[in-house]
């Protein structure tokens, strides 16, 4: 296995998934909840982009000037593929992001607030 | 005893079924309409009675529709047993249509092509389960029949027609699939089929009580038998046009209810396991708590309808009794009475609806004197008293004998005085509505001395019934011969 | 280079140019827009059925997109069980898009293009999510279906949007889950593709990483399918989504997510693992009990007929879940056999509602009233799928309960043989209350000799003949169980279980 830096990175992203966690679930404000939402992603990602770290290992980004092509040391680069899945994962994150964004939008419009005790009285 | 493949099973059980595209199309058309019932009928039962002399002369008749699981088909298989039952429900449906004609148009009931369709599907799945190979197969026309008599229970679409229908789907769709269908997935977890088998197929070093609580899911899961306390069904559902009653309910849903726990009895379970067990007095004792209650609660009844109705859970338990003697003679008594039965009550209950259409009465109470307005009806309604009663010379005689005999043959006396004690109630409760019909003064009578008697369509199928039900006294074959050779396989195999 | 070699990579790709072309073409007409749908489905319907068949003739099939090998590359990977997945996913979303013909044009007559956009582009993700050999590309492509599903239902009347808000919220935590828990499998493994954890997950299975793992990925597929108690966006979502959205969603995100966990199940973490190494059978199997019962009893609660059956489809769901985890042949042979029956059975009760409200307006209980005067063959062919969902041979419905019934005895969990037996009862009284109104009402006294003139005002035949066809396929399907356990299921249920 890589060495890994530290187990920091776990404590700092289940803290994240916490906050955002409980932002979705015990705010009332629908635009407090999608910030939770946003919250709860980002903090996977980061712990999928902390797994990628190895010690003294620098971006995984090969110069080819010349001499440099000779053989490379796979621990000296960070792993690249997690950093290519969260990419993905960013814009799925931003595509959910307009999508609940849109929604709120279309809630305003239709009930003229954005919380959701408001909200839930509309509806009865 | 030879096996063959013919597809007359399948044709018996599929022409009602096919029948009710022409009778849907000539809705508007009722004398057309009502010729395809009666041409069904006719083909049917022709159907049925050409496979009688193979049947009686010890070949088997398969036929296998489909196999929808692994080891599991939709199965026939024509034997005794089943014929003799296919012989009674296909012989009464056309009896049952003719009446029906005369009852419908007389009250100018509505809906009349619905109710001749959803009949034509009844009957289908009643031949089904009598043809039926394997408890599955038997289990799903049970269904299609559940399913099929519930648009003719609750023909009459009012608010007591709807209560009616609930307690009728309740008691009966609820035991079925909450009894009746884990004990058909226990028994095949057990034993890899469901197929009847002369002995029965269940595997020997089964526990006792597994074995009994296997045995009372199949009885009580089964409520078209009537066997209390699942038997509240039978009397709500007599808010149905008496020709339903009659039919389904004295003849083809409730003899599904006991053809189905006597196949499950004897070729599932098998009659020497059961002895070797002891089970069969359970039985015996649960079958004569119902013929003794009911009994007297028929006693209590003014409705005529329901005290028919409590009439046939008492009967029905007769053939349960049978079967639970474990005895020949009284297996044999107990198949023989499906048919003498069915001829008896079917000739009472259309006696029931014909005072109905002709007078408007429900009442045994307003029914004092009608003897003189309806002495036809009335007579019929006499003979067939005396069937059910069992006094010769009524076809009801003979399977009552023979069930008398079974009790003496399997050492039960407590039984033969249920029967006996049983019979003195059955007089008890039909010879005073009898007597009260014919003779009384003229002050008492409700009725004007002429005669008025129901249309004809009613008159002549009681008519024939009760004919036969006399008929059945001095020439009982062919319904004993399959009887006796139903119960050979049972014993001998 | 055979259309039938390409297949499995063109039953996504199809869809997803359809969508683009569907979008572009309601630019000019929007009348264009159902036909290049129908024709985009129909090319995936095509696609699977060759792939299935191809299946069943050679064994599984793996395809390599773009020829990178795995576990460099994404694979794609069919077997027997998400080949027949595969067609029922196409089959389904072709007679739900005929039906939304008529029932779009009266809901939503100004978003046609939009709605058929999504409309395909969700039967992309779905069709994708099944076919993937790849942890990472199912999580893709699950939220794929999971947003174009957002908008399709919030499309619908008034409560939708705050339906699909908390549908946002809740299915946003279980793809994340989802997403975590591959990411522990990752660190792990270093290697994102089925086969390949499949092969070097055995070293580890004593390790915790792997236990939390697949609670991960378990609880994320649990939210996404509405397994009991994270079900709590399920009823609002598929109640309030416009008619032909529901149509789609309902009999389809809920199954391919039944799939999801069952793929996870037997080719990620091996049934070895799941059955017996884990320990989590019991649990769930007990958890699936109180999901049917839960689902069951707040159906019979219910006075929204469209509600009613969101609750049964919970209710579904629990018998899938719990079938999965009984560790018996049987009981996983059913759970497949029920994705496929439960979704053709939702799909004949939505396409009824569907048509409930174009004619009747709303979807209450009393709309209901005498629908079997009014519209007998739709009323026939709801008749069809009521006894289905009862369990009532020989319809579909009854088989998948046979195999699920005979796995809770074979392992002895009579909990679970209860709870399906209760759920039977309680689909009948469910069903035949709607049946009564259907039948009873409105009251007429016929004793008092009125004649009621009925004049029978059927659904447009847009709508009737995809409601006929999955009725008909419930009883066809029904009778060929048997074939279908023994030809296609029987191949994905490891033995010796």
């Amino acid at each position: 296995m890589p060495s890994i830096i530290s187990d920091y990175n776990y404590w700092i992203y289940i803290l994240l998934m916490m906050i955002g966690l409980y932002a979705m679930l015990a705010k009332n404000n629908l635009v407090k909840k999608v910030i939770g939402m946003s919250i709860f992603q980002t903090a996977i990602i980061i712990f999928y982009v902390s797994i990628s770290a190895k010690e003294h290992a620098t971006i995984p980004i090969i110069a080819h000037h010349g001499a440099a092509e000779a053989a490379i040391d796979v621990a000296h680069y960070a792993n690249p593929l997690p950093h290519v899945l969260m990419l993905t994962a960013i814009v799925v994150s931003v595509g959910t992001l307009g999508v609940a964004l849109a929604l709120c939008l279309g809630i305003y419009r239709r009930y003229n607030s954005l919380e959701e005790d408001e909200i839930q009285e509309q509806l009865q | 005893m030879e096996t063959i493949t013919s597809i007359k099973p399948l044709l018996a059980v599929l022409v009602s079924l096919v029948a009710v595209i022409p009778i849907v199309a000539s809705g508007s058309k009722p004398n057309l309409r009502e010729g395809w019932t009666f041409l069904a009928g006719f083909v049917k039962f022709g159907l049925v009675v050409s496979m009688v002399p193979l049947v009686l002369g010890g070949t088997i008749i398969e036929y296998t529709l489909a196999e929808p699981l692994p080891g599991l088909a939709i199965q026939f298989r024509v034997d005794a047993m089943g014929m003799l039952f296919a012989l009674v429900s296909s012989s009464l449906w056309i009896i049952t249509s003719a009446y029906s004609i005369g009852y419908m148009r007389g009250l100018s009931e509505h809906s009349q092509t619905r109710y001749f369709s959803f009949f034509a599907i009844a009957l289908s799945a009643t031949i089904g389960v009598a043809f039926s190979a394997n408890l599955f197969t038997m289990y799903l026309f049970y269904e299609m029949l559940s399913l099929a008599t519930y648009p003719l229970v609750t023909h009459h679409q009012d608010d007591e027609a709807r209560i009616s229908g609930r307690k009728y789907l309740t008691y009966i769709l609820g035991t079925s699939i909450g009894l009746v269908l884990p004990a058909m997935l226990i028994i095949y977890s057990l034993t890899g089929t469901l197929d009847f088998a002369a002995q029965g197929i269940l595997p020997i070093g089964l526990s006792k009580s597994t074995v009994a609580v296997l045995l009372l899911m199949c009885v009580f899961g089964f409520a078209k038998a009537g066997i209390m306390p699942f038997h509240g069904w039978l009397p709500a559902a007599m808010v149905a046009p008496t020709p339903v009653s009659a039919l389904l309910h004295a003849v083809a849903v409730v003899k599904v209810g006991v053809f189905s726990i006597f196949r499950v009895i004897t070729g599932i379970f098998g009659t020497n396991l059961l002895l070797s067990l002891n089970l069969g007095t359970v039985l015996c004792y649960i079958a004569a708590f119902t013929i003794l209650t009911a009994s007297l609660i028929a006693l209590s009844q003014d409705g005529l309808k329901r005290r028919l109705a409590f009439s046939t859970i008492g009967q029905l338990s007769y053939i349960i009794l049978g079967a639970s003697l474990l005895s020949p003679k009284g297996q044999t008594g107990g198949l023989m009475h499906i048919a003498m039965h069915a001829f008896g009550k079917i000739t009472l209950f259309m006696c029931a609806g014909a005072i109905f259409v002709a007078t408007g009465k429900k009442y045994i109470s307003e029914m004092v004197g009608i003897g003189k307005r309806m002495p036809v009806t009335m007579t019929a309604f006499l003979i067939g008293s005396l069937s059910v009663i069992g006094l010769p010379p009524t076809g009801g005689f003979i399977s009552k004998w023979f069930l008398v005999l079974g009790t003496l043959e399997a050492d039960q006396i407590t039984m033969l005085v249920v029967l006996l004690g049983s019979s003195l109630l059955n007089a008890a409760y039909f010879l005073p509505v009898v007597y009260r019909a014919f003779f009384c003064t003229p002050e008492e009578s409700m009725f004007e001395d002429k005669v008025q008697e129901a249309p004809l369509w009613c008159i002549v199928p009681l008519v024939i019934t009760a004919i036969v039900s006399v008929g059945l006294f001095f020439f009982p074959q062919p319904f004993f011969n399959l009887a006796s050779m139903a119960v050979q396989t049972i014993t001998g195999g | 280079m055979s259309f039938a070699e390409q297949a499995p990579v063109l039953l996504v790709i199809i869809p997803l140019l359809s969508a683009l072309l569907v979008n572009m073409v309601g630019l000019i007409n929007r009348r264009y827009c159902l036909p290049v749908a129908v024709t985009g489905i129909l090319g995936s319907l095509t696609a699977s059925v060759i792939t299935l068949i191809r299946v069943m003739e050679n064994g599984v099939i793996s395809y390599r997109l773009g020829g990178w090998p795995p576990p460099f590359g994404i694979e794609y990977v069919i077997d027997h069980l998400n080949g027949l997945v595969l067609v029922t996913i196409s089959f389904v979303s072709l007679l739900a898009v005929i039906f939304s013909k008529e029932s779009i044009k009266k809901e939503l007559p100004e978003k046609i293009p939009q709605f058929y956009t999504l409309f395909v582009l969700l039967v992309t993700g779905l069709l994708g999510m099944t076919v993937t050999g790849d942890a990472f590309n199912l999580y893709v492509l699950l939220e794929i279906s999971a947003l174009t599903g957002y908008a399709l239902i919030a499309m619908g009347d008034n409560r939708a949007l705050v339906a699909s808000f908390n549908y946002i919220i809740l299915g946003t935590i279980g793809a994340s889950f989802y997403l975590l828990g591959v990411g522990h499998l990752y660190i792990m493994t270093g290697s994102l593709n089925m086969g390949d954890l499949l092969t070097i997950l055995p070293r580890l299975y004593t390790l915790n990483v792997v236990f939390i793992a697949l609670l991960l990925i378990l609880t994320g597929t649990w939210i996404k399918m509405a397994f009991f108690p994270m079900h709590g966006w399920l009823p609002n979502a598929y109640t309030y989504a416009p008619s032909a959205a529901g149509c789609l969603v309902a009999p389809l995100v809920t199954k391919v997510s039944v799939y999801i966990m069952i793929r996870i199940m037997l080719s990620v973490f091996s049934p070895l693992y799941v059955y017996n190494i884990a320990g989590l059978s019991e649990t769930i199997v007990w958890m699936a009990v109180i999901a049917i019962l839960s689902g069951s009893i707040l159906a019979l609660a219910q006075t929204d007929f469209k509600k009613m059956l969101t609750y049964l489809i919970v209710a579904e769901v629990g018998y899938m879940v719990g079938g999965a985890w009984l560790a018996s042949s049987a009981g996983l042979t059913g759970a497949i056999l029920h994705i496929v029956n439960d979704a053709l059975m939702t799909l004949c009760l939505f396409i009824f509602a569907g048509i409930v409200i174009y004619k009747r307006g709303g979807h209450q209980l009393q709309d209901l009233a005498g629908l079997y005067k009014k519209m007998p063959v739709t009323m026939a062919a709801f008749t069809v799928g009521a006894l289905s969902m009862i369990g009532v041979p020989p319809t579909a419905g009854f088989f998948s309960k046979w195999y699920l019934i005979l796995g809770a005895i074979d392992a002895g969990r009579y909990h679970f043989m209860a709870a399906l037996l209760f759920s039977s009862l309680v689909n009948a009284i469910l069903f035949f209350r709607v049946i009564e109104i259907a039948y009873f009402e409105p009251k007429i006294d016929h004793h008092g000799g009125e004649t009621e003139n009925i004049v029978v005002d059927e659904a447009p035949l847009s709508m009737l003949v995809p409601l006929i066809i999955v009725a008909l396929s419930l009883i066809v399907i029904g009778l060929y169980s048997g074939d279908i356990v023994t030809n296609i299921i029987q191949h994905s249920v490891p033995q010796g279980l």
